[in-house]
């Protein structure tokens, strides 16, 4: 009993124009709005580790104390498909009240804070304080022999600093990650 | 004026007031004081399993037979943490379950106590949400909570945690009505424009298939009726996944039988053909679709699912509609009613006659024997003479399983328990205990492998104990079949670890039990067999010994498109490529 069957795919297969390793990446700024409850971050995190997606950068805080709510703010990449599951997925953690991809909902602004400890003599340590001021970082510590800057501005921003100070005695550098919102109304 | 009471006590009051009859347990030392409140009342029965895994599985089956959430009863660490399989179990399916766990005290948490678990992080990933309640006067609202998320939405296990100083402390009582109300509300009605862009498209249709799954079941009975309505009236062949059987009835004049790796020939090949697929209350699962690069080529396709995450995971469609099944339907129905009930029929009929020519192919057709009962013979066997009857069906996983779903006839929802997502050996029998207990006067038969029934055979003490009449009908290859039928395809016939040696006399295990066990192996003695286990009352193990090395087929080897199925032994060879080898 042999069937003569055609074999293989045909053309205009559902997948024909979505092979996701031909796909590009992108990446997505998500804004998660949470019930503050115990483990809600858990939950959150549980999701990209379990189901393979990444998390670029991840901030969170308390932002409505009485009504106990906590804003998310996800940088991830992953290709369009993934954007939307990780998006779908999210919203199915029953206390996430909302999930905004700001990357398409429309314009938004993107901000990180970073402190840099920049340790150095003589002419680098007068280049950095030029350099500081110039992307308009603020010195929150000094010592004779380091500083302490305060930049906040965008990762790419950020990104640049870093790149600019490592030459002139970057020691330790602590960053805060994307808060985001969209803008106007 | 809410009356104070003890937590354990709030515990027994919430589940009354959400109408459970029957809690499925096994006391420990986190959770007596429940124990204790279960003790002075008599509005709940309590079944006492014999390992917490069973409690889960029978709480599905009670679940997935009656529509109604099981409820489960365990302690705290291992008695949470054998639990967990069941809760992935109804994760995956779909079964609404509350699992109520002891814990600690309080003020013990983090100690590592004795019999301590960090049960809410251990079960986060493998239910739809859950609780640690650190205060009694949140008790009550946090029952009442879980019930309503596990039985609202796409439906699924939630736990509940509660540390023993938790029971022991007094509260007021919150009522359902009294208690906060939860923002999850999932939407149920269906988007209106796109149930009409699918009716559209719909009447179009010149080789129209419906692709139903178990969100037709979930939705209730009502779904099942419409469904019927529907094909009923477009004439549309249809086809089911494993969870979605008995929505519309096997003996239906459109019935395909069932699709995917195991699937019919007809099934699977309508669906590679067809130029309009209806997804109701499916997933696209990679049981379903094989490999999804080519699957269903040419087809517009429509996806009905309560599951907005379930929209283009695997598969891209035409047209996604999310909501309830059954509002989806109606809608559905009313649209195209009210647009004149349009098909096309003449091109219908010929994809009919296309469909009859793949049927013909017969590929449920095996080789029967004299000497030996071959395992789909023992099944016709069982379906011929309990058709008629007021019968449930679980099974384990496995071969077996699939034969089950292959040549026994499904033609009412809610009749056939089985782990599909999730493919749990060791469900069957625990399940068919909690389908018991929910019918009482119904049969209820457990399709099982000999190795699937070890898994959890602790559980015969359960029906023993309760007196519930399940038939374990138990298909013994000394296999593990369907590894073997994989080590047979893809390893070189190296039969690695896939035989149960050593393998106990089920006769004398279930006079052990204190059940009755029938031996039958000659073809000539099975319906003796069955007729003996159907008339006996109470548990029975039927040992039917099977051929060892039958294949299940047809099959669709892993890593190939629906039309690439093979139907025989003949054609295994290199069926599978090394692409295929990686996958499951």
């Amino acid at each position: 009993m042999t069937l003569h069957l055609k074999k293989g795919s045909s053309r205009k297969s559902a997948y024909d124009l979505k092979n996701p390793l031909d796909e590009q990446l992108e990446t997505h700024t998500l804004a998660v709005l949470v019930d503050n409850e115990a483990g809600v971050l858990a939950r959150v995190i549980g999701l990209f580790s379990g189901r393979g997606y990444n998390i670029d950068s991840l901030t969170v805080a308390e932002t409505d104390s009485k009504g106990h709510r906590s804003r998310i703010t996800i940088v991830t990449t992953g290709t369009p498909a993934v954007i939307e599951q990780i998006k779908a997925q999210l919203g199915l953690i029953i206390p996430v009240y909302k999930v905004n991809d700001l990357t398409v909902d429309g314009p938004s602004v993107e901000r990180e804070m970073a402190l840099l400890k920049v340790a150095g003599k003589g002419e680098k340590r007068v280049e950095a304080m030029r350099l500081a001021d110039i992307f308009r970082a603020n010195v929150v510590d000094t010592t004779l022999e380091s500083f302490i800057f305060e930049i906040t501005g965008t990762p790419e921003k950020i990104d640049a600093f870093t790149d600019l100070m490592r030459p002139l005695g970057l020691v330790d550098i602590a960053r805060t990650g994307v808060s985001a919102l969209s803008r106007g109304l | 004026m809410s009356r104070e009471m003890t937590g354990a006590r709030i515990v027994i009051e919430a589940l009354i007031e959400q109408g459970v009859d029957t809690v499925f347990g096994y006391p420990g030392g986190a959770v007596l004081p429940i124990y204790d409140a279960l003790f002075q009342q008599n509005d709940i029965k309590h079944i006492l399993v014999r390992h917490e895994q069973g409690a889960t599985h029978a709480a599905e089956g009670y679940a997935r037979s009656t529509g109604k959430p099981g409820v489960v009863l365990v302690t705290s660490g291992p008695g949470a943490t054998n639990a967990v399989t069941g809760m992935t179990d109804a994760l995956m399916d779909s079964i609404p379950m509350i699992v109520l766990t002891g814990q600690v005290p309080t003020f013990m948490i983090g100690n590592d106590a004795f019999q301590e678990a960090d049960t809410v992080g251990i079960t986060r990933p493998c239910t739809k949400h859950n609780w640690l309640v650190k205060d009694t006067s949140e008790l009550a609202e946090t029952i009442h909570q879980a019930f309503h998320i596990a039985t609202s939405g796409r439906p699924g296990p939630v736990l509940v945690d509660i540390p023993k100083d938790v029971q022991f402390a007094s509260a007021p009582y919150k009522t359902k009505a009294k208690a906060p109300t939860s923002h999850y509300n999932p939407q149920v009605k269906g988007d209106l424009a796109a149930i009409t862009r699918a009716v559209e498209a719909f009447e179009q249709a010149e080789r129209p298939i419906i692709y139903s799954g178990g969100g037709v079941i979930n939705s209730g009975v009502g779904a099942s009726q419409l469904l019927r309505e529907l094909v009923a009236g477009s004439d549309a062949p249809i086809t089911s996944t494993l969870m979605g059987l008995g929505a519309y009835p096997a003996s239906g004049d459109n019935w395909l039988g069932m699709l995917g790796m195991h699937g019919t020939v007809e099934a699977n090949l309508a669906m590679h053909d067809c130029d309009y697929m209806l997804c109701v209350g499916a997933r696209f699962d990679d049981r379903i679709t094989g490999r999804t690069d080519a699957f269903s080529p040419d087809s517009f396709k429509v996806h009905m699912d309560i599951d907005p995450s379930s929209i283009n995971k695997i598969i891209h469609v035409d047209v996604p509609i999310i909501g309830d099944i059954g509002h989806i339907l109606e809608d559905f129905l009313k649209v195209w009613k009210a647009r004149g009930r349009k098909t096309k029929s003449a091109e219908i009929k010929k994809w009919w006659a296309q469909i009859k020519g793949w049927q013909a192919t017969k590929c449920l057709d095996y080789r029967n024997s004299d000497e030996l009962i071959k395992p789909q013979h023992a099944l016709e066997r069982l379906e011929a003479l309990t058709k008629n009857m007021d019968r449930y069906i679980t099974t384990e996983v496995g071969q077996h399983q699939m034969w089950a779903a292959q040549y026994l006839g499904f033609n009412d929802p809610h009749r056939f328990m089985t782990s599909g997502g999730l493919g749990t050996m060791g469900y069957g029998l625990p399940a068919s205990i909690g389908v018991q207990v929910a019918h009482p006067d119904a049969l209820v038969v457990n399709i099982a492998g000999d190795a699937s029934f070890l898994m959890n055979m602790q559980e015969m003490g359960t029906a023993a104990q309760f007196n519930l009449p399940v038939k374990q009908f138990i298909l013994n290859n000394e296999r593990l079949g369907m590894v073997r039928q994989w080590q047979q395809l893809l390893h070189g016939e190296r039969y690695s670890q896939s035989w149960s040696q050593s393998l106990p006399d089920f006769v004398k295990l279930a006079e052990a039990f204190g059940a009755k066990g029938i031996l039958v192996s000659d073809p000539a003695d099975l319906d003796e067999a069955i007729k003996e286990m159907l008339a006996h009352d109470g548990p029975v193990i039927l040992d039917c010994l099977v051929e060892k090395h039958e294949n299940c087929f047809p099959m669709i080897p892993s890593g190939k498109a629906h039309n690439e199925m093979i139907l025989t032994d003949e054609e295994t060879a290199d069926a599978i490529d090394a692409m295929g080898k990686t996958r499951v």
